[in-house]
């Protein structure tokens, strides 16, 4: 679509570059995501796993541009999808991209359907928007993608409104909506979390087929390390604004090197294991205002924060092939000592 | 890998889990009539909780686990007698409390108490912490807010609060610090059972075990016995003795927990344990995909309530409903599959 589209096989669908975005609070900004850099590979899962408030919602919709306007704003640096700067990119302009090249689905399938238009106008309106397309084969086209999202009794199901359907149907309809135009990039906020179990699997099992059938990348959100040992191939865990680690699945949950992902280990009930006492990170994620102005965000509720946390910025750098971390631990040249014991 | 530390603590948790029962609960129905048409006559009744009996031993805790809409918050409130039971017989400390009103209500109701799941929308907010704790005790005695000070500080300091809590106002407290003060709360009549209906639900992991943790040293210290509800299997596995699974109203299976966990037997809650994605990638399990929705609780299916969605169903199974039998010591399951 673009000249300087991929040009080869490795090269990322999305990278973004130096994010920061920042809210405006009593008139003051400050940074809810803070220089934030990462890729997304062709048809790569990526996870994006934290507590609420580390910024990981902001940072998908900054990408998706649809900050609220006046409080939310990109303060610095770059997102560039498929060789295309978004970030320079006119309201207009990334209309004809969003829904079409990048989907996003949201968390609460109720909320985020228009409960007064039929499920298959919803969906018919994607496709008028970014495809010229008949009235007729607009109607076939939607019934074709109810059917492909699982749903039994797609003729139906078109003419019927979203409170007649279940939570997991309406995310089940929501998830045809973004894949109407076969995006090549699907962000999934939360997608199973207003879910019951056995919802959540059906889900989960349906977005990791539909993202091999379309040779999808998806971005994946959320806070359960269950969806992600499950769905993803690399994973991003953000703290307070900022990567705090980032690898392969694998070593993320047999080799975790941050303190805070080592404790959000350990603080999960586990099903074939019995502990007396779950591990617990001291204290609570500090709100945007109270953000620790120098050193490591995480320094305060860190039992392993030496003298050097509390001032010196950790940046996020390779430790293992593959496998980045943002810690003084993992750089020389810092007085070991704890300080929080 | 279990430490001798470890076998010690197992030990003395059988102890304090005595053989007496608490709480017995028989055939307990509720129901919710749907009410229609000008004259307001009920049409249908939705059918929350449909005959379910357990007991409860003193110093135990028993998980409830279920789906949405299972009706496991109903069987909670109902047991409390917040709502009215449709049928059936609650029996608490040898007591038969189904049809106790009035004022016998009120003193019985000193000895359970609830932890319910949202913390923000549990407290009042033009209360200050210190009056929010003392007002269960001076529902109960004409003790002076500034008599019941040290009491209230004590539970406070308890359920790890700072001690200028006591004049703070809930919003100015994260959502685990409001978690604690409401089982503060559910503490300071020293009941003798506690409901805890989805506690940590609506909290972060990091917090989330901060409170389980909590709970799991207040049941020592003050001699607790805990119903435990909630839909995430692995916090209900962590806290509970022996768990309840509960499908569309009814109790499908009763077990210890590592029976439970070990040895699924209803398809049921081998779909549920099944569906949980375990936060290993090295780990890939068999998943049962269940097909479909939970029906109505208005229409429920024939006999088992489950069979239009077990890959396991029988023609009897369609007509039959299975009563819950003791297929091994202390593994109780509803399922025609097991005679």
């Amino acid at each position: 679509m673009s000249a300087n589209s991929r040009q080869h096989k490795d090269a990322p669908l999305l990278e973004v570059k130096n994010l920061e975005t920042a809210f405006s609070i009593d008139g003051t900004y400050y940074n809810a995501v803070d220089n934030v850099s990462f890729r997304v590979k062709p048809r790569q899962i990526v996870g994006i796993v934290g507590e609420s408030g580390c910024g990981k919602s902001v940072m998908s919709l900054s990408v998706m541009k649809l900050l609220p306007k006046g409080i939310g704003q990109i303060r610095n640096g770059e997102i560039i999808f498929d060789g295309i700067h978004l970030e320079k990119m006119t309201d207009s302009e990334i209309n004809n991209i969003r829904g079409k090249d990048i989907a996003m689905i949201f968390q609460e399938p109720m909320t985020s359907l228009n409960p007064v238009f039929s499920i298959g106008f919803q969906l018919q309106e994607v496709l008028f928007n970014h495809m010229k397309i008949s009235k007729k084969e607009a109607r076939l086209k939607s019934i074709a993608l109810l059917k492909s999202v699982g749903i039994s009794r797609p003729e139906k199901i078109v003419d019927e409104y979203p409170h007649q359907l279940s939570g997991g149907m309406r995310q089940r309809v929501m998830i045809a909506i973004a894949i109407a135009c076969q995006p090549k990039l699907l962000i999934a906020d939360e997608p199973t979390t207003a879910l019951d179990v056995t919802v959540q699997a059906q889900i989960l099992e349906l977005l990791k087929e539909i993202q091999e059938v379309n040779d999808m990348s998806v971005i994946l959100i959320t806070h359960d390390l269950g969806v992600v040992a499950e769905m993803c191939d690399e994973v991003i865990v953000m703290y307070a604004g900022k990567i705090a680690e980032r690898t392969d699945v694998d070593s993320l949950f047999h080799n975790p090197k941050h303190p805070y992902t080592q404790l959000l280990m350990g603080a999960i009930p586990k099903m074939d294991e019995e502990v007396e006492k779950l591990s617990t990170i001291k204290g609570i994620v500090p709100s945007l205002k109270n953000m620790p102005k120098t050193g490591c965000k995480f320094a305060a509720r860190c039992p392993k924060a030496m003298p050097d946390c509390l001032t010196v910025t950790p940046q996020l750098a390779e430790n293992e092939a593959g496998h980045e971390v943002a810690c003084l631990l993992y750089e020389t040249s810092h007085p070991k000592q704890e300080v929080n014991a | 890998m279990m430490s001798t530390e470890h076998n010690n603590t197992a030990v003395l948790k059988k102890d304090k889990s005595s053989n007496e029962v608490l709480l017995e609960v028989k055939n307990l129905k509720t129901y919710y009539p749907i009410k229609g048409g000008i004259l307001r006559k009920t049409v249908a009744v939705v059918k929350a909780v449909d005959d379910i009996s357990f007991e409860i031993k003193k110093g135990e805790t028993l998980g409830l686990v279920g789906e949405s809409g299972c009706g496991k918050s109903t069987a909670g409130r109902t047991i409390l007698r917040l709502l009215e039971p449709t049928d059936g017989q609650i029996i608490f400390d040898g007591q038969d409390i189904t049809n106790v009103r009035g004022t016998s209500l009120r003193k019985i109701r000193q000895d359970f108490q609830m932890v319910f799941q949202d913390p923000y929308a549990s407290l009042n907010p033009t209360m200050m912490v210190g009056h929010l704790v003392s007002e269960p005790i001076r529902n109960y005695n004409s003790k002076s807010e500034k008599e019941l000070k040290p009491e209230v500080m004590d539970l406070l300091a308890k359920v790890g609060l700072p001690e200028d809590a006591y004049y703070k106002y809930p919003h100015e407290f994260s959502g685990g610090q409001r978690q604690r003060i409401g089982i503060a709360r559910a503490l300071a009549l020293r009941p003798k059972l506690i409901i805890a209906d989805e506690p940590v639900s609506a909290l972060d992991v990091s917090v989330q075990s901060q409170v389980l943790n909590l709970l799991k040293e207040l049941q020592d210290e003050f001699d607790l016995t805990f119903l435990f509800i909630a839909h995430d299997l692995s916090v209900v596995k962590h806290m509970s003795d022996r768990i309840g699974v509960m499908y569309l109203g009814g109790l499908v299976e009763v077990a210890e927990k590592d029976s439970l966990y070990a040895e699924p037997l209803h398809p049921y809650t081998q779909a549920l344990i099944s569906a949980i994605p375990e936060p290993d990638p090295r780990k890939k399990k068999e998943r049962i995909i269940l097909e479909g929705d939970v029906p109505s609780p208005i229409d429920p299916p024939k006999g088992c309530t489950f069979h239009p969605r077990c890959a396991h169903a029988m023609p009897e199974c369609q007509s039959v409903k299975p009563h819950l039998k003791e297929v091994k010591p202390g593994h109780r399951v509803a399922c025609h599959l097991y005679k």
